[in-house]
């Protein structure tokens, strides 16, 4: 098996803030917008380096999500900062209209996403969000798993011409993905190779895929990791070639099983080669005030659920 | 300045278009497209500093967003006779497989369309948008945009109203269509808006009216005077007195014609009120 290792405990956001950074230095037409949560979404560094190419919107999401639709007319190229439930569902119908209808390159930056933004409660924990925004046609749909990732997906996602959704989150978690990494959208990343069961995970819930991989190695059971943090468009190909190999598969995130990568991933298999899934993510329910650790625990989101799921999918092949 | 008579001709013009346009799919919305007529001729004709070929970037000119995009079939009249597409084209508004779709789209790519609208309130956002874009490309040319009254009413209009005076987004006109109507009867019996000179100027804005928005020198006197206003740290509001479904005795001062298409019988007489001028599509 491969061995993966916690740099030190990052948070993902902090990723995104770092790849701002780095935009705001190296490509002039970016600007970036956010609605009263600098500190939050670490983009106070872009907006001390940039102060004429920095939006402070207020506490107006609508009007961030049109400014930035109607700064891509002469070219700008504007990422929009607050959180994932203020991202999208408050917004919507601005995105529908005046973003992805429109076509215009607006990577709309979310951070606080799932239960692990923790103590704040179900009302800023979004768990819909992913199926919210792969539904909008054209929207290119991204959830990062670490820091280094998070870093590359900011500095990629600068580069794609057209609309793209990137979630991350608040707590600091295992930062375990190369430093240099290139960050190609809509290509998974194979992180163990296995024979048994496909482990399919997207943002938090990768490094407990691994952790999760690593015990039920010591069971004798043999899981493929693979990491997709593009969920629209979907590496169909990564899937069908695992699950050939394997013949059962689990698929894990922190969203709600309606909507999220577990059902992109049953239409690929439907449509392709039907196989046995079991499905690691929230049960159609709302989060609660809690810490990230009690919360996975509680929503049965971690790596002792991706054992249980594997196993059981694992009896039903 | 061209011609006032010809600019007069093309109102009458743009009228019939209007008229044939919605009758052609019985659907679509002629009354507020009729009230705003002198305004589109006057700000495609003479007011808009623009390019003859279109790109989506605008650099070097100034742009216009349509936040109230049910009132396409001017908007797509006026596009067409100031050369952005084929007059002919006109033909095909809201059927299948047309570039003219119910709401303006830049989906189908049609030239002089920057953003989609029809969801409505979304327009002065995306048009601050686009005058912070000017402002950064030290591009010294305008953002025009204009907004229905009963529009006001989307809170979205509030959040980009008060950016705007409180970012000093002084390259940047709005125009509010005044006709007191929207589709379920006066904006006064369903919402009332209020004061909308003050409640603009009291978010900071500088405001002046056109008392007579139907009257195409009027139209133009005013919106010259708004672009004086420009560039002085405050973003410019117009409010456009206008009567829905104005050139058309029977549509005129009722909201009944807000999103209905005249019948044959009705068409004729809205015509014959309306002689051709320049010539039919």
């Amino acid at each position: 098996m491969k061995k993966y290792t916690d740099s030190g405990k990052k948070d993902t956001r902090s990723g995104f803030g770092a790849g701002l950074t780095e935009l705001g230095k190296t490509n002039e037409n970016v600007v970036a917008l956010c609605a009263d949560l600098t500190g939050s979404l670490k983009m106070d560094a872009f907006k001390e380096n940039h102060p004429e190419r920095f939006f402070q919107v207020g506490i107006a999401e609508a009007n961030m999500m049109g400014m930035a639709a109607g700064m891509t007319i002469g070219g700008k190229i504007p990422f929009t900062g607050t959180f994932a439930n203020f991202s999208t569902g408050r917004v919507y119908d601005q995105i529908r209209q005046s973003i992805a209808y429109s076509g215009k390159n607006v990577k709309i930056c979310a951070s606080h996403a799932g239960v692990t933004l923790g103590e704040d409660g179900a009302t800023h924990q979004i768990l819909e969000d992913l199926g919210l925004m792969k539904m909008l046609p054209g929207m290119t749909v991204i959830n990062t798993c670490d820091y280094n990732q998070t870093k590359a997906a900011t500095l990629a996602v600068a580069e794609h011409q057209g609309p793209v959704y990137l979630r991350f989150g608040r707590p600091k978690v295992a930062n375990f993905t190369s430093e240099d990494q290139k960050f190609e959208i809509g290509k998974a990343v194979h992180l163990q190779e296995g024979t048994d069961v496909t482990l399919v995970a997207t943002g938090h819930l990768v490094w407990e895929a691994l952790q999760a991989a690593e015990k039920l190695n010591e069971e004798g059971i043999s899981a493929e990791v693979i990491n997709i943090h593009t969920i629209k468009p979907l590496d169909n190909k990564a899937i069908l070639d695992s699950v050939t190999k394997t013949g059962c598969i689990v698929t894990a995130e922190e969203h709600n099983y309606l909507g999220g990568l577990g059902e992109s991933v049953s239409r690929v298999l439907a449509k392709n080669a039907p196989t046995p899934q079991e499905f690691v993510a929230t049960q159609d329910t709302f989060g609660e005030s809690g810490t990230p650790e009690q919360l996975m625990e509680k929503y049965g989101l971690n790596a002792d659920a991706i054992i249980k799921a594997a196993k059981k999918v694992i009896s039903r092949k | 300045m061209a011609d006032l008579q010809h600019l007069e001709d093309l109102v009458i013009q743009v009228r019939r278009d209007i008229l044939r346009q919605v009758h052609a799919v019985n659907s679509g919305h002629p009354g507020g497209s009729l009230g705003c007529t002198e305004f589109f001729v006057a700000l495609y004709q003479e007011i808009l500093e623009r390019k003859e070929d279109f790109d989506m970037d605008g650099i070097g000119e100034d742009l216009f967003f349509l936040s109230n995009g049910h009132i396409s079939p001017v908007f797509y009249s006026v596009l067409a006779r100031s050369g952005y597409f084929p007059v002919e084209e006109l033909k095909t508004f809201r059927h299948i497989d047309s570039r003219l779709q119910g709401h303006p789209t830049t989906h189908e790519g049609l030239p002089g369309i920057r953003i989609a609208s029809g969801s409505l309130g979304q327009g002065i956002s995306a048009s601050i948008g686009a005058a912070e874009t000017k402002k950064l490309n030290k591009d010294n040319h305008l953002i025009y945009t204009l907004c229905g009254d009963g529009e006001l009413q989307e809170g979205q209009n509030w959040e980009a109203i008060m950016y705007a005076a409180g970012n000093k987004v002084d390259n940047l006109i709005v125009t509010i269509d005044l006709n007191g109507q929207q589709i379920d009867g006066a904006t006064q019996n369903v919402l009332p808006l209020g004061n909308v000179k003050e409640k603009f100027e009291a978010f900071g804005w500088d405001v002046l009216e056109i008392k007579e928005g139907n009257n195409l020198s009027s139209v133009l006197e005013g919106m010259k005077k708004a672009k004086e206003k420009t560039g002085n740290g405050k973003p410019v509001c117009v409010l456009l007195h206008t009567v829905m479904g104005n050139g058309v005795d029977f549509m005129m001062h009722t909201h009944a014609w807000h999103g209905k298409a005249p019948n044959d019988e009705q068409l004729e007489k809205a015509l014959s009120q309306n002689p051709e001028t320049l010539k039919d599509y």
